[in-house]
């Protein structure tokens, strides 16, 4: 068993004094300024192009700073924010139906299951009511009333209508507004883009993040850049399941490389498996396909009572269907949040009662929805995601019940940041779900665009003036050794991948550490099976270094070498995800202990040991360092969450 | 399922292509096209041989990423994107040929890939309403018609993937272009950029090198988002009116 040290450092979270309602106002207030006309001074290097990085560049480059945003994909446009298909939370109430900026604040925090902080939380709330107005502006086509107002629907774990939405496309058209302003502002020139360029690593001068080192994808050309600060707006790490909701590129590259450069990985363990996915068909599959949440509205989640009930679920009566989210939860039913709804499918599964060739899977059925409001509303709802749902499985959701399973496809965790987001790494910023801040536990739906959102348009703007200030007239040049050295252990690396020429290929140790994981860390975790994890990993590490086959050379366009970069740093990242569910003994949100649950099989929290953000920095020496962040509730009483 | 593959490999964008033969064999039917090219790639890998380097991501069909030409089709048999053609639209035993987006405009990178990024620099050129963060007045402060917003829906569903200029005789983007632009010009919002807009979006198509539209519909017919071809008789109009008002200079 590992001994893990805690360190007796304290993180300084930043979090202004003051009331919770007031404490951004009063930041803001007090956080330092770059006049308009020392920001053309200063370069800053944004890393991801998504709803984050897309929106915190282009803010950045209208105010006057020199921006270089950088992405791996072939256009900005294509960042993975680009999928999300539900909606947008924000406290606008046009509903009228009781909603206020204290009480999305609230949802988040519950839903978060205590695991996050108030004055992040309230600040997010806060400024949901801005993005919907700045995305308006920019024209992003959300879904109206007849009228020509703003239509909302509910999404999981609430009960409140504040959930904005564009078709089920809501993040493409996010996506396109923030592209969009980020194409403007490189018209302009405040902005340069280097899409197909991959971060493989992050230079620190005199302990400050100063540049990058980066690979250009098409010609292989390793090259640096130097900056007076680093926003990282990178992406989740649920790739590291293999099979997840992920796009194909996404990865865990540039804030493990920042991790190992001495930033704090918060939480690790932290992350959210979807409810309703499309379940695996075969050993062949590269990615798994998601069905919005909002589906939850209308279709009513059931298995068999009996196990192993052979019939097609029409033949299937209703006395002999089990709707266990509306049996188990009456108040919620089946919109229930995310964690809570997946668990419950893995444990009807479990029993026996799943549905589906591979019985993984429980049905979403639309009849009583048809019934109700006719084939044609449920169309106009849902169209494009029964469309996609017949493509890929061969099946008619208007005429049999959709077979879901849960799915890996969101981290809370992510590298620890303060109140300015930035992490310990003096200049070094991170953005959306690539930190680890807003979510705690368990995501609610409809709150990552948010978050990626406030982060990139209106937190980072205001806040990295606080570091900048303290920048002015210290420009760093490429030239220093530090950038040198950065640059030649890239190449090594690079060298050393394509040297191995061993038997197996990436996807091969890519798809059995996800195996892996999806066993031992998945919907349910215990001490037994994360020891097993930890001592498998390094052995499958140990293997990709003797025995991967990467072919071809470095200095041309080489997807398998990218893919190898990628997973070797999975097989690294992949031991301190288990490590921090080993240590978190108590289960929260997405993360289910089976040692640590009550009497009916929910979540228990240990509060008086675990109320706290697990930090942990990097040891070349050996095992991390816990530094332990206390989370201090003023306005929110601890309770155990309810949606019965 | 069993197929003979008909691949375009080209070293580079200096190197001269040409198609190359191979075996997919033992597919399920339920696995999608881009997951029988994966299990081709994992035997070249083994045999010793480069992978064939074709582009995707997402795989969900929104992110507009992959780009083959399958059967002569761009994007293959039925609606969508590549990503979400599956093995089942085939027979056993047949043979398909596969080749990236080819247009003037969108050069040859490697194998099936091509540089599509032309298309942002004719977002660059004004496909954006200009927005200052912080400075947007409240969201309901302009109500939008449904029936309008909708229209501009159907335009900004565009995955700006470029199978329209695959597809067009012309390699013309004129549906790329007429669908950003009326997207935004639909709304209350776009007005003030409306002429602007449309000719510089336009002007910088022309220089790309991409073709003009000779009402062929062959973009309308193979567009994954299904944007509708009238969207081009709208940038038309606008492109007229834009074109009039500044050669009278008002």
């Amino acid at each position: 068993m590992t001994t893990i040290l805690e360190s007796k450092t304290t993180l300084d979270s930043k979090i202004p004094s003051g009331s919770l309602e007031k404490k951004w106002e009063k930041h803001r207030g007090e956080s330092k300024l770059v006049a308009p006309n020392n920001r053309p001074k200063f370069d800053l290097i944004v890393v991801g192009s998504g709803l984050a990085g897309a929106s915190a560049a282009a803010t950045l480059g209208e105010l006057g700073y020199n921006v270089k945003c950088f992405c791996f994909q072939d256009s900005p446009r294509r960042a993975h924010s680009i999928a999300a298909q539900g909606g947008i939370n924000a406290a606008k109430n046009y509903q009228n139906d009781g909603d206020s900026i204290f009480r999305l604040f609230y949802d988040t925090i519950k839903g978060g299951d205590f695991r996050s902080r108030e004055a992040n939380v309230y600040r997010l709330a806060e400024i949901s009511l801005h993005i919907i107005d700045q995305c308006v502006a920019q024209g992003v086509p959300f879904a109206r009333e007849y009228g020509g107002l703003l239509a909302n629907r509910s999404f999981g774990g609430v009960q409140v209508s504040r959930t904005f939405y564009a078709r089920g496309q809501t993040g493409q058209q996010l996506l396109l507004g923030a592209y969009q302003a980020l194409e403007h502002a490189i018209s302009t020139g405040s902005v340069q883009m280097f899409p197909r360029t991959e971060m493989l690593d992050l230079v620190l001068v005199d302990g400050h993040a100063k540049g990058i080192v980066v690979r250009n994808l098409v010609t292989g050309e390793i090259g640096v850049h130097a900056a007076d600060a680093v926003i990282l707006a990178t992406g989740g790490y649920g790739n590291v399941f293999y099979l997840s909701t992920n796009a194909k590129g996404c990865n865990v590259t540039a804030t493990w490389r920042a991790y190992k450069k001495g930033a704090l990985f918060a939480n690790p363990c932290f992350t959210q498996i979807h409810p309703t996915c499309i379940p695996v068909s075969g050993p062949y599959q590269a990615k798994l396909t998601l069905m919005s949440e909002s589906l939850r509205n209308d279709g009513r989640v059931w298995v068999p009572k009996k196990k192993g009930d052979p019939r097609s679920p029409d033949q299937i009566a209703e006395e002999d269907r089990d709707y266990y989210l509306e049996r188990k939860y009456p108040s919620f039913g089946n919109l229930v949040p995310r964690d809570i709804a997946s668990r419950n499918a893995k444990e009807v599964c479990d029993e026996g009662r799943g549905v589906g060739p591979s019985g993984y899977g429980v049905y979403l059925d639309f009849a009583d929805a048809i019934r109700k409001f006719g084939e044609s509303t449920i169309r106009e709802r849902y169209g494009n995601l029964f469309e996609m749902y017949e493509n890929i499985t061969n099946e008619n959701a208007y005429k049999t019940p959709m077979r879901i399973y849960p799915a890996v496809h969101y981290t809370m965790g992510g590298l620890w940041v303060d109140y300015n987001l930035m992490s310990n790494i003096p200049g070094l910023h991170v953005l959306g779900e690539a930190n680890f801040s807003d979510h705690g536990a368990n995501r609610l739906g409809a709150s990552a665009l948010m978050q990626g959102l406030s982060d990139g348009y209106f937190v980072v703007p205001s806040t990295i003036a606080n570091y900048l200030a303290t920048q002015l007239g210290k420009k760093i040049s490429v030239e220093r050794p530090e950038f040198k050295s950065a640059e030649n252990e890239v190449r090594n690396r690079v060298t050393r991948l394509l040297s191995i020429k061993g038997k197996k290929t990436v996807t091969d140790f890519h798809r059995a550490l996800g195996l892996l994981l999806w066993d031992k860390c998945g919907m349910a975790r215990d001490a037994l099976g994360l020891e097993t994890a930890l001592q498998k990993i390094p052995e499958m590490r140990e293997e990709f270094w003797q025995n991967v086959n990467v072919l071809g050379d470095g200095a041309e366009l080489n997807q398998a070498l990218e893919h190898a970069g990628r997973i070797a740093d999975f097989l690294e990242f992949a031991e301190l995800m288990c490590l921090d569910s080993l240590e978190r003994r108590e289960s929260c949100g997405g993360h289910f202990r089976v040692e640590h649950q009550t009497k009916e099989g929910e979540a228990l929290r240990d509060d008086a040991n675990f109320c706290h953000v697990a930090a942990w920095e990097y040891n070349p020496a050996g095992s991390p360092n816990l530094i332990k962040e206390p989370l201090n509730f003023e306005y929110v009483k601890l309770s155990q969450r309810s949606y019965k | 399922m069993n197929f003979k593959l008909k691949v375009w490999r080209q070293k580079n964008s200096e190197a001269a292509g040409a198609f190359k033969d191979y075996t997919a064999t033992d597919i399920s039917s339920d696995a999608s096209f881009l997951e029988m090219l994966d299990i081709v790639n994992e035997g070249l890998t083994a045999s010793g041989e480069d992978p064939i380097a074709f582009d995707s991501d997402c795989r969900e069909g929104i992110c507009g990423t992959c780009s083959l030409v399958i059967n002569g089709v761009a994007h293959g048999p039925g609606k969508g994107t590549t990503c979400q053609v599956y093995m089942r639209r085939f027979a056993d035993g047949d043979t398909i040929w596969i080749e990236p987006f080819r247009a003037t405009a969108f050069p040859a990178v490697k194998d099936l890939i091509v540089d599509r990024s032309a298309f942002d620099e004719i977002i660059e050129a004004g496909g954006f309403i200009v927005a200052r963060t912080g400075s947007a007045p409240e969201a309901n402060s302009l109500p939008v018609p449904k029936h309008i917003a909708d229209l501009a829906m159907e335009a900004a569903a565009c995955l700006g993937c470029g199978a329209c200029v695959a597809a067009c005789p012309n390699s013309s983007a004129m549906l790329f272009v007429a669908a950003k632009v009326s997207h935004l010009g639909f709304l209350p919002q776009g007005q003030a950029e409306r002429d602007s807009r449309a000719l510089h979006m336009v002007r910088k198509m022309d220089e790309l090198g991409f073709g003009n539209c000779r009402n062929h519909y062959e973009c309308e017919a193979i567009c994954p988002a299904e944007v509708s071809a009238t969207f081009i008789s709208r940038l038309n109009r606008d492109y007229a009116a834009a074109s009039a008002k500044e050669a009278l200079a008002i």
